[in-house]
């Protein structure tokens, strides 16, 4: 919970790791250039205090955690979104098992959201039983860039990727998380178009299909599938590091998400340990849209805040917020119509 | 006769990322541009070990063919260092080998399409700053559409404009409409409004990824940010 001038706001971090990069762990070259592009991120959007020595971010502890999260980072509940990299990791570099332990001992503190690799066909389908049999999972994380073997990627559109989402379906299990990344198959292809994720969602319409880091660098494709599919949600990582270094290039992101989705479909998320909540939800609730930029973007208020920060989270996960937060019930709620122009130029 | 650092790096200035339509001089990533009697060295880098492949090959291929352009290189040793794909990319350009053979059963064609995309996106950005420009300026929204090549200000952001237009083989003359799609149609009121949109948020995607890019990479290469034809060039020697 935060609470700032009066107001009260209840925090889901949607998309937090408890990841293991270490060199004991790193089973090749890539394990070490996987974690070193993290620490790149980290080093360059985080604010000094904040930053960590490499050695410390290649593996931090389940202290560590529960104090940036909890103690200090007015978290309430953090959403784990599992990135297996076997072959890059030889126990994996972030998995729903090792995740489910720190569940397991902090229940209310956490979700455990699962993963599948559709090149696994059958095994990718009947593991999803079993993560939802174990662990009741109410979402995945899917990462389309994760290397196996040859291959270097997958998309939505594979067939045994359509199988998968069929069993998350009929299982309950409807949050999708998606996350894009630097290789695919073919990989003459961009593979961080969301093109896709638009597929997916039309032929899924029960189930939510959360970008990570709103699609960026493609943030005008995924902007443009949003609009169209109702089921589509912005996952903020990575973008709220924004606040930090370039708060006016945050402020477009955020009106033009207010713009193409609505205030209901965005979700908080550090991306922890690249990025720690404590100033992300510091300054987000201080941000304000630059004056300047208000007659197109129009101004966020508490509202928005506080569903962009765990409103929307909650209602996703079925999350229970507490009575002092206030929910405002639709997406118009927060907001005066006359705040958005209709279409701004 | 020996070409000059000089001319390595004027050349390399014509290459561009192809995602982020900037030249790789400006955005720090050639490491180093050496002339060893008519051969060039080359040494480029980039924000991420992981950074991706289709795009890195493309700008290892376009500074070597610029480089074998200079007058008085005969050779030209392009290197992409601390890249998960360095020695694939290296050998593959080295050898002329293409995309499709240099990632042998990974790739299903060149990549011509990519670049095309890319310049479609990178020409919609630009024509977008110069359209803010002009409503700014006091033009019409609802007038876009109306709007010719020759009513864009003079000045360098419509000399790129119109560079970028040539390359997609789109008309450049003064009386072509200035909001065309991609198959040079031009378009009419209510695409226009949407062109508009869209642009804006292709330009800020763009704008945004750039940024980032320069960032991660003066993190990865402390004092990248000094790297210019001073470093870069004859002082240095």
């Amino acid at each position: 919970m935060y609470e700032k001038d009066g107001e009260r706001y209840f925090v889901v971090d949607g998309h937090i790791h408890f990841w293991d990069a270490s060199p004991q762990n790193q089973a090749n070259e890539y394990g070490r250039g996987f974690i070193d592009c993290f620490y790149g991120y980290h080093s360059a959007l985080s604010p000094p205090e904040y930053l960590w020595p490499l050695e410390k971010f290649r593996k931090y502890s389940e202290d560590d955690l529960l104090h940036d999260l909890f103690e200090i980072g007015y978290v309430d509940v953090g959403i784990f979104q599992p990135t297996y990299l076997k072959d890059f990791y030889v126990d994996g570099f972030n998995t729903t098992e090792q995740d489910a332990v720190l569940k397991q001992r902090h229940p209310d503190r956490f979700v455990l959201n699962g993963s599948f690799d559709p090149r696994s066909e059958q095994d990718a389908v009947d593991y999803l039983e079993r993560l939802s049999a174990e662990h009741a999972i109410k979402g995945v994380k899917l990462y389309t860039a994760e290397w196996s073997g040859d291959s270097k990627g997958w998309s939505l559109k594979d067939p045994w990727a359509k199988r998968c989402l069929e069993k998350c379906q009929e299982l309950g299990i409807t949050n999708i998380h998606v996350h894009k990344g630097p290789t695919i198959w073919p990989l003459n292809r961009d593979a961080f178009d969301v093109a896709d994720v638009d597929d997916a969602a039309t032929s899924f319409p029960e189930l939510n299909f959360i970008v990570e880091h709103v699609g960026l660098p493609r943030l005008e494709d995924f902007c443009w599938i949003a609009v169209q599919e109702p089921n589509v949600y912005a996952g903020m990582a990575v973008a709220m590091a924004f606040l930090q270094t370039r708060p006016r290039y945050f402020a477009q992101i955020m009106g033009e998400l207010l713009y193409w989705l609505d205030e209901d479909r965005i979700l908080f998320a550090s991306d922890y340990a690249i990025w720690q909540p404590r100033w992300l939800v510091e300054q987000f609730v201080d941000f304000q849209i630059p004056e300047d930029m208000q007659s197109e973007y129009g101004r966020l208020t508490p509202d928005v805040k506080r569903k962009v920060l765990g409103l929307n989270a909650a209602r996703l996960y079925g999350l229970d917020v507490p009575d002092e937060v206030p929910q405002p019930s639709s997406a118009a709620a927060g907001v005066g119509d006359a705040e958005y122009p209709e279409v701004p130029v | 006769m020996t070409p000059t650092r000089a001319a390595l790096w004027d050349a390399l200035a014509g290459v561009r990322d192809p995602e982020l339509d900037e030249p790789i001089t400006e955005l720090g990533f050639v490491a180093a541009a050496e002339v060893d009697g008519d051969t060039a060295r080359v040494r480029l880098r980039l924000p991420t070990y992981f950074c991706a492949p289709n795009f890195a090959y493309l700008m290892v291929a376009d500074a070597r063919a610029a480089l074998v352009g200079v007058p008085g290189v005969r050779r030209a040793d392009v290197g992409l260092d601390d890249h998960f794909a360095s020695g694939q990319i290296n050998a593959g350009v080295a050898g002329s080998r293409g995309f499709v053979a240099t990632f042998d059963g990974l790739a299903d064609d060149e990549l011509d399409e990519l670049r095309r995309t890319f310049r479609r996106k990178a020409l919609a950005a630009r024509r977008d700053r110069l359209l803010r420009g002009l409503l700014a300026a006091g033009a019409a929204p609802g007038r876009l559409a109306s709007l010719r090549l020759r009513d864009l200000p003079e000045g360098v952001d419509t000399d790129v404009y119109l560079s970028r237009r040539a390359e997609l083989g789109l008309d450049t003359a003064p009386d072509a409409p200035l909001l065309v799609d991609d198959a040079g149609r031009p378009m009419t009121g209510e695409q226009a409004e949407t062109a508009l949109r869209r642009g804006r948020l292709t330009r800020l995607s763009i704008e945004g990824n750039a940024a980032t890019c320069r960032a991660v990479l003066a993190a990865r290469y402390p004092g990248v940010g000094d790297t210019d034809r001073s470093a870069v060039g004859p002082s240095r020697a």
